[in-house]
């Protein structure tokens, strides 16, 4: 499991870098990348995103 | 690649800082991961007249998009309060443009600049941060330096790697959405306009920042607790689909979305050996409203002094940068705390109350209540025990 991020909805506005307690999270300039190995699946990153393009996914 | 400064970030507060140093005479190397400076926005655009001024700057019609002479408060039934004082001036800018102007300045007093430019690791010199590895299309180097400013907003790398704790927590951290459009019609336009209620944006307010033209950011920001069930994009739509009467002929030609810090500012430290935070990367942001330019251009001018200063008496230890630190928590710190607590009250705000502010309270009192001026909310609250009392625990503190 980890965070991964929907690129259709996600407008790269970065906002979940700065909720990622354990800095899995980095904007690239037009697409956010999760590390999975560091990813704890805390959902923060989906609770914030405005859009809603962050979300924990089984199997990832 | 050696400069006395790297700055990390060609936000408002990295170009404001970098230009400070350069000014003084050092040498500086600005840093911006992205292709272009000043966008993708994160941003409603709006300044107060006294940020403005405060930060040095001069109208500039480039990117002054409007000019503000007030502000509309809205309760959630459609009441409306003016506020419309010296305090409530303020522009509408083009943060574009503005933002490639400061980079500009900066340039111009003798910084330099590096485009698509990312800071992907610190150096270290004798304990201290000496310097910062850059990534560049597509190829690593180092760059020293005897001071490193984290100007690299709330996605905010640096701080982490310095070991500074830059986390925000969902309470205190804005998610926030907008559209720039076209076409929103039957508002004062030389005002900005901002909307209450816990239907509308749940602990947060929804707004219209007029651009000129028939343009305007419209957005809205609520805390991350508040966006689980409901995004902040669903509860804007709604509002607008439920408004014909602002915008019925408008359509989007820009979509915006970011995160605002509002905790006041990061409580534990924001410097170290050989680095300094500025900006949304320390959280320097209004808690009431959102607005970090204002604060964020006036902490800059200090960061960079002080880094000009400790670098001209060869020693850039914590303790000396600490000196940053202390004059920003002296004066709009001090500030920042106060309008913390304002926020929190605020949020305990129900629909009826704000309906009730909305018929006793003018505009002035508002503004009042902003620069932390209470008192005469006591007398105005004894009618209410309720929110008296939640008044009463923001106004001990
Ligand atoms: C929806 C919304 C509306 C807002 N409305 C207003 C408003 O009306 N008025 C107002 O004053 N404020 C507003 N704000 C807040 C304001 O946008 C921020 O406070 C301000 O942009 C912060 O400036 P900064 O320079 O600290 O950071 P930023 O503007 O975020 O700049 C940081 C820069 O650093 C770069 N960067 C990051 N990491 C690296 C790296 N490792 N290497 C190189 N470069 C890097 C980024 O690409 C970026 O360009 C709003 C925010 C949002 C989200």
């Amino acid at each position: 499991m980890a965070a991964v991020c929907d690129r259709e909805r996600c407008i790269h506005c970065g906002g979940c870098v700065g909720v990622c307690p354990k800095d899995a999270i980095t904007l690239r300039e037009t697409r956010i990348e999760v590390d999975s190995k560091r990813c704890i699946n805390c959902g923060l990153c989906a609770k914030f995103c405005p859009v809603g393009a962050m979300r924990i996914e089984d199997g990832v | 690649m050696e400069y006395d400064v790297v700055v990390v970030g060609a936000g408002p507060a990295g170009c404001m800082t970098a230009k400070t140093c350069a000014e003084r005479g050092l040498s500086v190397l600005l840093l911006e991961k992205d292709a272009e400076i000043g966008a993708p926005k994160r941003c409603a655009e709006g300044i107060s007249m006294r940020g403005f001024e405060r930060a040095g700057l001069e109208y500039n019609r480039r990117y002054i998009a409007q000019e503000i002479d007030g502000a509309v408060l809205w309760s959630p039934s459609g009441k409306s309060v003016v506020m419309q004082s010296e305090e409530s001036r303020g522009y509408v800018l083009e943060r574009k443009v503005f933002e490639k102007y400061l980079a500009r300045d900066a340039i111009m007093a003798g910084a330099k600049v590096m485009m698509k430019a990312s800071a992907v690791g610190l150096l270290k010199r004798d304990g201290e941060v000496g310097g910062v590895v850059v990534e560049s299309m597509g190829e690593q180097e180092e760059v020293k330096a005897k001071i490193v400013i984290g100007a690299d907003g709330v996605e905010s790398k640096i701080g982490r790697m310095a070991g500074i704790k830059t986390l925000n927590v969902l309470k205190d951290y804005i998610s926030g959405f907008q559209y720039e459009m076209a076409g929103v019609s039957n508002l004062d336009m030389r005002k900005i306009h901002l909307w209450f209620g816990n239907n509308i944006a749940p602990k947060g307010y929804l707004w219209v920042f007029p651009k000129g033209d028939e343009i305007s950011n419209v957005g809205i920001g609520i805390p991350g607790t508040e966006n689980e069930k409901k995004r902040a994009r669903e509860y804007l739509d709604e509002f607008i689909s439920e408004h014909p009467e602002f915008f019925a002929n408008a359509s989007p030609i820009e979509v915006n979305s970011g995160g605002v810090p509002v905790s006041g500012y990061i409580k534990e430290s924001f410097v170290s050996d050989g680095l300094m935070l500025v900006g949304d990367a320390a959280q320097m942001v209004n808690p009431i409203h959102g607005g970090g330019m204002s604060t964020n251009l006036y902490a800059a001018q200090i960061c960079g002094r002080v880094a000009a200063e400790a670098i001209g008496e060869g020693d850039t230890s914590k303790e000396r940068l600490m000196q940053y630190e202390r004059e920003w928590r002296e004066t709009d710190g001090k500030r920042m705390e106060k309008l913390l607590k304002l926020r929190y009250f605020l949020e305990n705000l129900s629909d009826e109350d704000f309906e009730y502010f909305a018929d006793v309270l003018s505009g002035e009192d508002i503004n009042n209540m902003q620069k932390g001026k209470t008192k005469f909310l006591l007398k105005m609250l004894v009618k209410k025990p309720k929110l008296l009392l939640y008044a009463k625990r923001f106004l001990s503190g």
